[in-house]
């Protein structure tokens, strides 16, 4: 758990961040949301210290983060940012360990967890263990930063718009990574961003920050359904917000029993996914299966309908 | 195949226009300036004697057979091996030729009467050496082969001289006489060369950091730093001989340690001054190209300031350095050739003694090791720069 109390940051007389107070659950994902120079990128990086505060406290598990050099408290905290930061000089290997040989972890530890890595993100490690960062495209460069960022199996992951620098199509497959990941490890991760659909995708809950403070820390739908002020509404999306109330539920979870003939939908799909095939196909219900291909019930238009209406 | 076929099939279409300037330079110097100088003694002015009049009629045949291949292969021939392996095949004659014709036209047992290289021989070097270096760059050897063929091309020459076979030639003459000054100058040389290089580095390293890290000093310590260069050499001494001499006169432990108003002193400050623009500039701007999410990345993740200064900036600004610390060295070495004005030593003692001497032997002494030095430091140091910037 991380714990943010009254932090604030000052340059001069220029406020950056404005007494900012949240708490972050362990194994979530908080998204901090906001436009460029909200203040995002410097409260996520008071969390380690690379900026120091100038007022307010950061505890994590309870303990003040002040109180151990910072050098070591980064140690214990994975950190990912936009453009991977990859050492260019350093195979994907050596990259990946870098925090692991800081805390001087034995030999056969750092190689069995580097290993370990490589095939978590899909890197064949007689492939790319030895190659230079040059060597790989964007996608597996910020795959490489990822698992660099876990390599000394940190509790909590921050990541300064992680990324930013990848193609959509990539991108999609880097968030759905990400979700896997942070499952499998149980990582708390605090992701900064400026892309809502990133925020609304991979939060479990969003902060959205403008000018310096936090207009609202809820869930998605919460910040869909009761926005805490007129900015957060705006930010969200007036236009589009039933579909994005509909992004955030997955048929499977809205399934009624029992099969409809037409088209079928995987039960991982959004409700919005849905919504989009069976308006294409002109049905007026699908069939919901399991991955497994099992059959799981159906979704109909008006369901849909209903879950989009203003809670 | 095909590296071999292209050159035969674009042959009849293109003149090499480097070919065409170097054969050119080569067949005017052979037919206006003499091969050899033959002279009575070592400073007066000798007989000049074409390739023709220095050797037998057979092995002038021969090497200009050799020379006009070359050329013909320079004009000709794309393909650089073909030219590297043509331009050395000529250079090795002419070289051979010319210690023959020292050898020849030296009566038994003189030693007085000297036997110079003449201009066609100095000005078809060149060309040759120019041939060869272009093929070279065109091949793009990797790092390591350019210094192996360094060692090679050093261990050639060297062996070469110890043959014998070009002992009645003038400047080995002068170096029979001159053995064990040479020895000592040369040390003294690469001391002095050297020397303010590591001073001049432990000094301009920390001083590049620091016009990194507080970018308002940058402007100041660069701009004094461009004013020293633009003063002369000579002029330089000379404005350090006097606060030098006072110091030693001040202070008579720094005497005791060397240091005085004329001699290796003021030359070492003086390289010292000169050495530190390239490494201070090469060093910051070095810095500067650092990826700065790699080093944002590298402190997110623990490093300290020491880890991250040694372990990612130092070491992806080094190629930079490096080549500031070849531009200083290449230009030390040749600098120390004027610091023998001062009494400072190195291989500038020859030079100065030989134009005193209106000896043109002595003066070459002196420059073609400190041109050799100045070369392969240059080399060598390329090859690393390069090979840090690969990885």
């Amino acid at each position: 758990m991380i714990t943010i109390e009254h932090l604030a940051k000052q340059y001069g007389t220029k406020a950056v961040v404005e007494d900012v107070n949240l708490t972050i659950e362990r194994n979530s994902i908080a998204v901090i949301v906001g436009t460029s120079g909200s203040g995002k990128s410097t409260l996520l990086r008071m969390i380690n210290r690379l900026i120091e505060p100038s007022a307010g406290r950061v505890l994590i598990e309870g303990a003040d983060t002040r109180e151990e050099p910072a050098h070591l408290l980064r140690r214990r905290i994975g950190y990912a940012i936009q453009g991977h930061g990859l050492f260019p000089h350093r195979t994907v290997e050596e990259n990946i360990a870098t925090v692991p040989r800081l805390l001087k972890w034995p030999a056969a530890r750092i190689a069995a967890r580097v290993r370990e890595l490589l095939e978590v993100f899909q890197l064949e490690p007689a492939t790319y263990a030895h190659a230079f960062p040059h060597q790989l495209s964007g996608g597996q460069q910020q795959r490489v930063g990822v698992a660099r960022a876990l390599a000394a199996e940190p509790a909590v992951l921050l990541m300064d718009e992680p990324f930013g620098a990848l193609d959509p199509i990539i991108r999609a497959k880097a968030q759905e990574d990400l979700l896997a990941i942070q499952r499998r490890y149980g990582t708390t991760i605090v992701l900064v961003t400026h892309d809502m659909d990133e925020a609304f995708r991979l939060g479990d809950r969003v902060a959205v920050m403008s000018n310096g403070r936090v207009l609202q820390f809820d869930t998605p739908a919460a910040l869909l359904a009761h926005p805490a002020d007129p900015l957060v509404t705006r930010m969200t999306g007036q236009t589009d917000r039933a579909l994005r109330l509909l992004s955030l539920t997955t048929a499977g979870e809205i399934a009624a029993p029992g099969a409809v003939p037409g088209p079928t939908v995987s039960a991982a799909a959004s409700l919005r996914d849905v919504l989009s095939e069976l308006l294409w196909r002109g049905a007026e219900a699908a069939s919901v299966t399991r991955e497994d291909g099992t059959p799981c019930g159906h979704v109909s238009v008006a369901a849909l309908l209903r879950h989009g209406r203003s809670p | 195949m095909s590296a071999l076929a292209a050159p035969l099939t674009a042959a009849p279409r293109r003149i090499e226009p480097l070919g065409a300037l170097l054969t050119l330079a080569g067949a005017l110097a052979l037919t206006w300036l003499p091969f050899v100088l033959v002279k009575a003694n070592r400073i007066v002015p000798g007989t000049p004697l074409g390739v023709g009049a220095a050797l037998p009629p057979a092995v002038a045949g021969g090497l200009i057979v050799l020379l006009v291949g070359a050329a013909a292969v320079g004009l000709c021939v794309g393909a650089p091996r073909v030219r590297l392996l043509a331009a050395l095949t000529a250079l090795a004659g002419l070289a051979l030729a010319v210690g023959l014709a020292g050898s020849l036209l030296t009566p038994g047992g003189n030693r007085v009467v000297r036997v110079a290289p003449g201009g066609a021989f100095w000005v078809v070097l060149v060309c040759l050496g120019l041939l060869a270096t272009d093929a070279l760059t065109r091949l793009r050897p990797r790092p390591l082969v350019r210094v192996l063929a360094l060692g090679l091309l050093l261990g050639i020459v060297v062996a070469a001289l110890a043959s014998g076979w070009f002992d009645h030639l003038s400047i080995l003459r002068e170096y029979a006489v001159n053995a064990a000054r040479f020895a000592q100058e040369l040390r003294r040389h690469v001391l002095l060369a050297f020397g303010s290089l590591l001073a001049a580095a432990l000094v301009g390293l920390p001083l590049g950091i620091l016009c990194h890290r507080v970018p308002r000093l940058r402007p100041g310590v660069l701009g004094t730093l461009n004013v020293i260069q633009t003063i002369p050499a000579i002029a330089l001494f000379g404005i350090l001989m006097a606060p030098l001499g006072a110091l030693a006169g001040g202070f008579p432990a720094l005497q005791r340690l060397g240091v005085s108003g004329i001699g290796a002193a003021p030359a070492v400050v003086a390289l010292f001054l000169y050495s530190l623009l390239p490494i201070v500039a090469n060093t910051a701007s070095g810095l500067a190209r650092v990826s700065r999410a790699a080093v944002d990345a590298a402190r997110g993740m623990g490093m300290t300031h020491w880890q991250v200064l040694r372990g990612i900036e130092l070491r992806l600004a080094l190629p930079v350095i490096i080549t500031g610390v070849r531009v200083v060295l290449v230009q030390n070495i040749g600098m120390v050739t004027v610091a023998a004005l001062i009494g400072g030593g190195g291989l500038g003692t020859f030079v100065f003694q030989g134009i005193g001497q209106t000896a043109i032997d002595l003066v070459l002494l002196g420059a073609i090791p400190t041109v050799a030095l100045a070369f392969s430091s240059a080399v060598l140091l390329d090859a690393l720069a390069e090979t840090l910037e690969r990885r």
